[in-house]
């Protein structure tokens, strides 16, 4: 116990109620939208920073527990605030810290009801996404599940005059209750049949499972919380929904909601199950590995700069399941030092991929403000107009690519480590299969470079595709702060892997009883397992570069005139060039639909040489959409026409059914 | 490092011939086959010199030289006439597209490999892992004869998988006794003679070489 | 000695390597297109022509587009920085150089993604149709070289138990000869990457004029002067750091360890005459091949990738 007596748990509750205030206030406040967008949407986001401080502050502390008197009748609800919760704490508020500033100045010009009730949704939205982090029994979580699905549901659907967005948004509901139901069976399994007492998370720890019962709840969480992070092939609604969800929205649920479902399967696997199987840690890795090729695979034919990111952030779901199963499978053989270092590397990304996605997902909609286009081919030249947007917006294109000093290229570094260390496990299939998935693993890395220089360049280089980008504005002051805040922590998560890699111990500690330990030869080099085996250092690596740049610089125009001229562009000296002539989305795309043509579906339409207005058509779509969901739908159509047979309007037929049932019922049971 | 020298250039032989067996199933054009036929057998023809060397068995080294004079010389030679005579250098048209086949390989290779490893366990051998390696340019072969359409390039398939057997055969057992192996290389000429044979056959009826068309033989 | 002395040594070992490959790298490709003129039978521009470029590129006014943006500007610079600190980090002349811990292998592959992201960058910045033709394909032959490029890494650092590129030509330079034939393996997927990385024969021309063909000479033609010498001496000094890549893999022998002056002369000449091997080597590749169509790079870059998997694979079954 603190000398205090406050606990984190203490404050957490308190920023909790004040969100939802924070929300209600907004209800009051729908007459003055200028008030909502200037003070809620602040006072949230320092809401959001006392919620990151204290997951810091419960990092290091005792995890501190809470039976809360609300709920049904002998129902209490349990709240527990250990490191796990902690550390998805600090990622939830420092992401929707930035992502709430950058709300200050993005929602300014809404209309005041719309305003209001979304100032409800999203405050709701974020106080359930914290309230699942600490909740302590299974209760609880599906109380604070389902709530966040609701209020997600409504922040997606918040254009609800566009028949696309509704679609998108009953798809995505439809899949989060698919998942929610799978997550509650998963709960069922866990409590063991110990009744209504074992509801609670510290009896399901308590409950040692069989090993079929253990898989079986494995299987179902990792269902339900794969559907909510897009794991291949429930992956379908994202693409739907990012887009259609407002660009502060989408920030969240890429950024912070899909972490929920991470966090949602670490907790289950690691903590609530006793045993783990080692082949729970090859189906994790083998649908990591699929998921993450696969969404980088589409990302690269995307049009639709929300829908690039949608599918960049099922690739990353797909790293962060790679990381997750390569520790289970480290874990069960018992080499502790690798498991902890492949679960730091998974969490080291959550927490990356919740600040760059962020940042991206936001930055669209500074350029969706500034320009009112999705479509990339519509934009371009951007970074003249735009020259904060842009150079904020570099900074996470580079840290989503990979790049180092970035933050993105710690964790690859870290899992690749993780397997390059692999060999020595007693199974030589897994052996010698692991390589060969860090080889997948390479590959879809150096894909995301690709589909981020597209992105970036597609969007802010070259010039305008059309005339109205020149009217384009730059992001206005809130929103620059809120880019700026995502852009500093991605910076700062790149050049300090030390102190990062330091905390995350705690959390490794306490999932797996073994921590990486001393992760560093001094503070300058990242060294995670041996210095003489890996090491890594952002801070002398930048400043190298920095140093060579400057001295370079000073010394061109030290010793030479360094005159320039500006002139037309020498484009090999072609007389014509125009905007037109530029690669579009589609083109940059084109080498990566040829070469893995078979995953896609594609439908092009190429004009004749002949045409005098040619017109060019291209589609690719998911197979799997077609291949799995639409008989899905069908069968479901079918199956509920013959049920419609049974419908008739008139009510003594109905009362009749309902007493045969009854009779049937207490004949057999 | 306690392994012999003549034990690491087996082990780099080995690795060749599979390397050989992976570009074979690579390979478009039916006159680089053959040459990679006979690389094979060259590479084939080194592991058994120096494993009858590193052994002190000579029987092997009559191997190697047999094997020398049938895969390098004899038999490439037959099939440059044969495809000469048939007039057929055009490229080789496969089943399955060549990516696609060769992750089959690597997956081949991953599974001959650990199918391969208790038996390499049992045998005190100076050169245990190799049956792994014969093993898998044997699948890798067999591989090779399913996906394509043509015949010349499913009889050097056949071909290389008599590589794969016969290394196996060295590297495991150290050979096996000379009139065995005798009679397996005149096995393995008279195959090509009779394969030679089928292969104008086959022209003659189909006015071509492409093996799909022996689908319309069956009985309807 | 002490270990503050053995320190300061490092240093200077450090600082002679930089100014060594950097002063080295436009020799490098003045000898492999001297090569290439004897090759061809030509009598070559002579082995200082790339010095003579730069100074002529150095003097001449820059012209940029009107609308070049500042990442247009400052992206030779990083080039230059990225790969300079690359090829000062590779082990070619001592091992345990005071700043190679900074970047393992995984990292150096880093830093030559994080150079070519800016350059792709940079060539899509201008507009013109053949600068983001230049960027797609360059990124293109990257994603598919990048693995292979890995996983000839991975078969070398699991033979050395490291990532440390010190460590890994210390186990290869002072123990018995072995013979690896997972790193033959390994070898030949490095030479494909290598060709694929430099803009080198098979798959970019570095000396082509028919921009429908260029990969990387399409990224910079709208760089003039300053700027354009300095992308060039980036891209000497990016093939000197892939040869020493190769020489520290493979062939490290006659290396010098930090702290003995004394062979210090011996191992610069070795290093020599490795980079001047190397150099031939590669311009008779260049000789032999032909370039060949952008879509049949992926197949040849596959291949590299299938080369390096098979290398691991074989290292798991021999153990060696």
């Amino acid at each position: 116990m603190d000398a205090v007596g406050i606990l984190p748990l203490d404050v957490l509750g308190g920023v909790i109620l004040l969100w939802l205030v924070l929300g209600l206030f907004g209800l009051v406040l729908q007459n003055t939208p200028h008030l909502i967008s200037s003070i809620i949407f602040p006072l949230g986001a320092i809401a959001a920073l006392v919620v990151a401080g204290t997951g810091l502050w419960a990092l290091g502390a005792a995890p501190s527990i809470a039976v809360l008197p609300l709920g049904l009748p002998d129902l209490p609800l349990h709240l527990r605030l250990d490191p796990l919760a902690a550390f998805f704490l600090i990622l939830l508020g420092g992401a929707s810290f930035g992502v709430s500033l950058f709300s200050a100045g993005y929602f300014r010009s809404m209309a005041g009801g719309m305003l209001a009730l979304l100032c409800l949704e999203y405050h709701l939205f974020l106080a359930s996404m914290a309230l699942i982090l600490v909740a302590d029994d299974a209760y609880m979580f599906m109380v604070a599940w389902e709530s966040m699905a609701l209020s997600s549901y409504f922040l997606v659907t918040t254009d609800h005059a566009i028949p696309d967005i509704r679609k998108a948004g009953f798809l995505y509901l439809l899949v989060a209750h698919v998942g929610a139901i799978s997550i509650l069976l998963c709960f069922g399994v866990m409590q063991g049949g110990h009744g209504i007492g074992a509801y609670t998370f510290a009896a399901m720890r308590e409950a040692h499972l069989s090993p079929f019962w253990s898989s079986i709840a494995f299987l179902l969480a990792l269902f339900g919380f794969g559907a909510k992070a897009g794991v291949l092939p429930l992956h379908v609604w994202l693409p739907e929904a990012y887009p259609a969800a407002p660009s502060p929205v989408a920030a969240l649920l890429s950024g912070v909601l899909l972490k929920t479902a991470i966090y949602g399967i670490l907790r289950i696997t690691f903590d609530l199950l006793a045993t783990q199987l080692w082949w729970w840690g090859v189906l994790a890795l083998a649908l990591g590995l699929i998921t993450a090729v696969f969404g980088v695979m589409f990302a690269a034919v995307q049009g639709d700069m929300k829908r690039l990111l949608a599918y960049s952030s099922i690739e990353n779901a797909g790293l962060l399941l790679v990381g997750i199963g390569l520790t289970v499978i480290f874990h069960v053989y018992g080499k502790d030092a690798l498991a902890a270092l492949s679960l730091t590397a998974a969490l080291y990304h959550c927490l990356n991929h919740a600040f760059f996605k962020s940042l991206l997902f936001i930055g669209t909609g500074s350029i969706l403000h500034a320009t009112g286009e999705r479509n990339m081919g519509r934009l371009g030249g951007l970074i003249r107009k735009m020259p904060w947007a842009a150079a904020l917006m570099l900074v996470g294109v580079l840290s989503i690519s990979g790049l180092p000093p970035f933050n993105g290229f710690v964790s690859e570094w870290l899992l690749l480590q993780a397997f390059l260390l692999s060999p020595g496990l007693p199974n030589s299939y897994i052996n010698m299969l692991i390589p060969v998935a860090a080889a997948v693993i390479a590959l879809a890395a150096a894909l995301a470079a690709y589909v981020m220089v597209k992105f970036y360049g597609i969007i802010f280089l070259g010039q305008h595709r059309e005339k109205a980008l020149e009217q384009a504005h730059d992001a206005g002051i809130w929103e620059r702060i809120g880019l700026t805040w995502l852009a500093i922590v991605c910076v700062v998560l790149g050049l300090a892997p030390v102190f990062v890699v330091q905390h995350l111990d705690q959390v490794t500690r306490m999932l797996l009883g073994h921590g990486l330990g001393n992760a560093a030869a001094g503070w300058l080099f990242l060294a995670p397992v041996d210095i003489e085996r890996a090491s890594y250092s952002p801070v002398i690596f930048l400043s190298a570069v920095l140093g060579v740049m400057l001295m370079t610089a000073l010394g061109v125009h030290r010793f030479y005139h360094g005159r320039l001229r500006r002139g037309p562009a020498w484009n090999c000296g072609f007389p014509v060039q125009n905007a037109r002539m530029q690669d579009t989305a589609e083109g940059f795309g084109q080498p990566i639909r040829r070469i893995f043509e078979p995953f896609f579906r594609i439908e092009s339409e190429l004009p004749s040489a002949f045409d005098t207005h040619p017109r060019y058509h291209g589609r690719s779509d998911d197979r799997i959409w077609f291949a799995l969901y639409l008989p899905i739908k069908s069968l479901t159509e079918k199956l509920s026409s013959r049920a419609s047979l049974l419908q008739h309007g008139r009510i003594h037929l109905y009362l009749t059914y309902t007493f045969a049932t009854l009779v049937v019922l207490l004949a057999f049971v | 490092m306690s392994i012999p020298f003549t034990t690491q250039i087996i082990n780099l032989l080995a690795s060749i011939l599979l390397l050989i067996a992976f570009a074979m199933l690579s390979q478009r054009r039916i006159l680089s086959l053959i040459k990679l036929f006979a690389w094979q057998g060259l590479a084939l023809s080194a592991s058994t010199f120096v494993v009858a060397y590193s052994t002190a068995q000579h029987h092997l080294y009559y191997s190697a030289a047999l094997t020398l004079l049938l895969k390098v010389l004899i038999l490439p030679w037959l099939l440059h006439r044969l495809i000469h005579k048939l007039n057929v250098k055009w490229d080789v048209e496969t089943l399955i597209n060549i990516p696609t086949t060769m992750l089959v390989g690597i997956v081949l290779v991953i599974f001959a490999f650990n199918l391969a490893a208790p038996i390499s366990q049992l045998s005190e051998s100076i050169t245990r892992g190799l049956i792994g390696i014969a093993l898998a340019s044997v699948l890798l072969s067999l591989l090779m004869m399913i996906t394509r359409r043509k015949a010349v390039p499913q009889v050097v398939g056949f071909l290389a998988m008599e590589n794969g057997l016969f290394f196996a055969a060295t590297s495991a057992t150290h050979g096996m006794p000379l009139v065995v192996e005798l009679g397996i290389a005149l096995d393995v000429l008279v195959g090509t003679f009779i394969f030679g044979i089928f292969f104008f056959q086959l022209r003659e009826t189909f006015d071509s070489l492409d093996i799909t068309h022996m689908e319309k033989l069956k009985d309807d | 000695m002490t270990n503050n002395a053995s320190q300061t040594l490092g240093i200077l070992f450090q600082l002679c390597q930089s100014l060594l490959v950097v002063a080295l790298a436009p020799l490098l490709t003045g000898w492999v297109n001297q090569c290439r003129a004897w090759l061809q039978n030509r009598s070559g521009a002579g082995l200082l022509q790339p010095y003579r470029t730069l100074r002529k590129l150095f003097h001449k006014d820059a012209v940029l587009a009107y609308n070049a943006s500042p990442l247009f500007r400052i992206t030779p610079y990083i080039l230059f920085g990225c790969m300079w600190l690359a090829a000062a980090i590779i082990p070619i002349i001592a091992i345990d150089l005071p700043f190679s811990p900074a970047a393992d292998v995984i990292a150096l592959v880093g830093v030559f993604a994080l150079a070519r992201v800016f350059i792709s960058l940079a060539a899509m910045d201008i507009g013109t149709a053949f600068g983001s033709l230049g960027a797609r394909r360059e990124m293109l032959v990257s994603f598919l070289a990048e693995p292979a490029l890995l996983m000839v890494f991975f078969t070398s650092s699991l033979i050395s138990h490291s990532t440390q590129l010190p460590h890994i030509v210390g186990t290869f330079a002072h123990h018995e000869f072995v013979l690896y034939p997972s790193l033959a393996f390994a070898g030949l997927a490095f030479v494909i990457v290598l060709l694929a990385e430099n803009a080198r024969i098979p798959v970019d021309n570095p000396s082509t004029h028919l921009e429908l063909t260029m990969i990387h000479e399409a990224m910079i033609l709208e760089y003039s002067a300053r700027h354009l010498a300095l992308v060039e001496w980036a891209s000497n000094l990016k093939l000197l750091a892939y040869i020493s890549i190769g020489i520290a893999l493979f062939v490290p022998y006659g290396i010098a360890e930090v702290g003995n002056w004394g062979v210090l002369p011996l191992a610069i000449a070795a290093l020599l005459v490795k980079l001047a091997l190397a150099g031939a080597g590669l311009a008779l590749l260049e000789a032999l091949l032909a370039k060949m169509r952008i879509f049949r790079a992926p197949e040849f870059l596959g291949t590299a990738f299938l080369l390096a998997v098979l290398g691991l694979l074989i290292h798991f079954l021999l153990g060696a």
